[in-house]
């Protein structure tokens, strides 16, 4: 069993309840920081820690508070990142649903380091029971004496809001969180300036994920050393991954970062294998937006090694060969699955999250998603796989936010692994429509066309 | 049109949570509060109210409004079935849930039953993945769909219209 950090506590019963929440130990955080430590020392524990942010970029969190703007006078804010919206991905979800004061708890504690005394979750608007799940938590809070005013007799002022969205993907990249959280439509903001320095309503602001600032609480308990121990190398402490697709046992669970992809996906104690006795195909391993694997590259690097499930193994090979850990989200296709019908949905799914703000991605993003139609439905021409990987590549690095990134490296992934499946969809158009290809030819990786 | 006098209260305690002068960031928030009292959508009349709530230009409120896949710029049934139909969801079987919803309440994607009781939509990822195939009603989940069970909702649903819920 790897060691548990966040959902170590999750399935006592009543955790939801601030009383059990407590009796669990609850709360110590909080009171050893604010009693014992100044808010410098928390981040620099934070930095420690070697946490790198959770909602998909990695970014070394303790570095990202230290870059905060403290101009005198002007209220500094810190958003807790609850969008969750990524394809694949459940796992805030799965943490407030079931254990939502150790996101309060890391909220109060992360708030008293960047100094931040009114604090905002911004929620996935459908994600309505979870509001009343939080609000719950927060009510809690502040009745035990851990919210409002003086909190522990420090002078230290805060109260913590949850903030609904309204069905937007994009509004989980931050600049765009921002605008929303302000009353507005959620299009992206050019950068610079960042958040750090003109954020919510222009101020100072810091936007982290829901499970990096849960982990601020194990961090602050632990001490940042001993939490750098747990894990390899850059990838310290716990991950929280979903997985989901044709595994038996879909789910959240909490790796420590030194198992192996194919412990993973086969071990009753995780994902418990392919479902149906079927065979891997492929995955997509941290969210929808980052690059699929077939079943060769996933269980080994090119070099022959074992794949671990961790941030420098899942790339290892950069996009040629390799793939990311983004959100964690982990989507297991079996050999009956469809490659070309898979990125169809995922292209149709960034067509319709674009904030329509730059051409390459608006305009792009409903090419890729016409022409992948054309093929899986049987219209395809052999030219149309060249075209597809052309817009994915004008799309790529010309967009005011990484959605256009997002949107174009699942197709490249796809062609790139895939293309063989795409050149059957071309020259079967008949059969594409009743039968799927099966497994791809993983031996011999297929030429990228330039 | 107006709202109620606990919602009223509602509002002025969303707008107390944001600093002087900036009640816009409860636009949001009260768009879900008008869409839910005036009948699951939001009419112009609707958003020129909430525009004068908040002391807006009706032009913010509805460059907002259609911004946002969850504001119901028409009127839609009593209940509304959103399916998933991303990838992790197609993986599981969501095609079939759609076709079957579809032949079941005899309408398409996007239509509403004559008798104005469901209406049925098409959705992208809903952070259900690994609960999959799903669909959204209302304010909760329902996951791991069979044909079966979405009998049974539909059934449920009938009961509660007949019973008057
Ligand atoms: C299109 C898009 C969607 C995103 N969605 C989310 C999201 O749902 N949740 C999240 O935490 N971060 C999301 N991010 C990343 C955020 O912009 C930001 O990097 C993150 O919240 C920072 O938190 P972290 O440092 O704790 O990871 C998204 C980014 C992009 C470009
Ligand atoms: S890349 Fe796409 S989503 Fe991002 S700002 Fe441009 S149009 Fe909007
Ligand atoms: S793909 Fe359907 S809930 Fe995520």
């Amino acid at each position: 069993m790897g060691r548990k950090l966040l959902l170590e506590k999750a399935h006592v019963p009543g955790i939801r309840n601030y009383d059990v929440y407590r009796r669990e130990g609850g709360y110590a955080a909080v009171e050893k920081a604010l009693k014992t430590m100044t808010p410098d020392e928390v981040t620099e524990q934070v930095k420690k820690s070697g946490l790198r942010g959770r909602g998909g970029a990695g970014f070394p969190t303790g570095m990202k508070w230290s870059f905060l703007a403290k101009p005198e006078g002007v209220p500094r804010y810190l958003v807790c990142n609850a969008d969750e919206s990524e394809p694949g991905t459940f796992k805030d979800r799965y943490l407030m649903e079931h254990i939502p004061h150790l996101l309060i708890e890391g909220l109060i504690v992360s708030s008293y380091a960047l100094g931040s005394n009114r604090t905002f979750i911004y929620i996935r608007g459908e994600y309505a029971w979870i509001v009343d799940i939080l609000e719950q938590a927060i009510a809690e809070a502040k009745q035990n004496g851990w919210l409002g005013k003086n909190i522990l007799g420090t002078g230290f002022n805060c109260e913590i809001y949850v903030q609904r969205g309204a069905g937007a993907y994009i509004c989980g990249e931050e600049t765009a969180l921002i605008e929303s959280l302000e009353g507005k439509r959620g299009n992206p903001r050019i950068k610079p300036p960042f958040p750090a320095v003109k954020g919510l309503w222009d101020c100072p602001t810091v936007v982290n994920n829901v499970e990096t600032l849960a982990a601020v609480v194990p961090i602050i308990n632990l001490g940042g050393d001993e939490y750098a121990k747990i894990g390899v190398g850059k990838s310290t402490g716990t991950k929280l991954i979903s997985a989901c697709g044709n595994i038996n046992k879909p789910g959240v669970y909490e790796i420590d970062m030194t198992i192996s992809v194919e412990e993973f996906i086969y071990s009753d104690e995780y994902c418990g294998g392919i479902a149906n006795g079927k065979r891997l195909k492929a995955c997509i391993p941290g969210g929808s937006s980052v690059p699929i694997l077939p079943a060769n590259l996933l269980l080994k690097t090119a070099k022959g090694e074992t794949r671990m499930m961790n941030y420098e193994s899942l790339s290892d090979g950069g996009f040629q060969t390799g793939s990311m850990m983004g959100s964690g989200g982990f989507i297991v296709l079996d050999e009956d699955q469809c490659v070309v019908r898979h990125t169809l949905t995922l292209a149709r799914f960034y067509r319709h999250e674009s904030c329509g703000q730059c051409s390459p991605c608006r305009e792009g993003t409903g090419w890729m998603e016409k022409i992948l139609h054309n093929i899986e439905y049987g219209k395809g021409k052999m030219s149309d796989i060249d075209l597809l990987w052309d817009i994915q590549r004008k799309i790529e690095g010309n967009t005011i936010c990484p959605l256009g990134d997002a949107a174009a490296w699942p197709v490249a992934a796809a062609i790139r692994h895939f293309r063989d499946e795409f050149e059957w969809h071309v020259l079967n158009r008949q059969e594409c429509l009743t039968r799927n290809y099966g497994l791809a030819n993983y031996a011999t990786p297929l030429p990228i066309t330039a | 049109m107006q709202f109620s006098e606990e919602k009223l209260a509602k509002v002025k305690e969303i707008i107390a949570r944001y600093p002087e002068g900036k009640q816009k960031s409860a636009l949001l928030p009260v768009l879900h509060l008008a869409q839910e009292e005036f009948g699951g959508w939001l009419s112009t009349e609707a958003m020129d109210y909430v525009a004068s709530l908040l002391q807006l230009e009706p032009i913010e409120v509805y460059e907002v409004a259609t911004f946002y896949s969850m504001y119901n710029l028409k009127p839609v049934g009593k209940y509304t079935f959103e399916v998933c139909q991303t990838g992790p969801c197609m993986l599981r079987g969501s095609d079939d849930i759609i076709e079957y919803i579809k032949q079941v309440l005899n309408i398409n994607v996007g239509e509403t039953t004559p008798d104005g009781m469901f209406t049925l939509k098409t959705v992208e990822c809903l952070g259900a993945c690994g609960y999959a195939p799903m669909m959204q009603m209302g304010k909760h989940y329902r996951e791991h769909l069979t044909k079966q069970k979405v009998d049974e909702i539909i059934a449920e649903c009938r009961r509660n219209a007949a019973a008057g819920n």
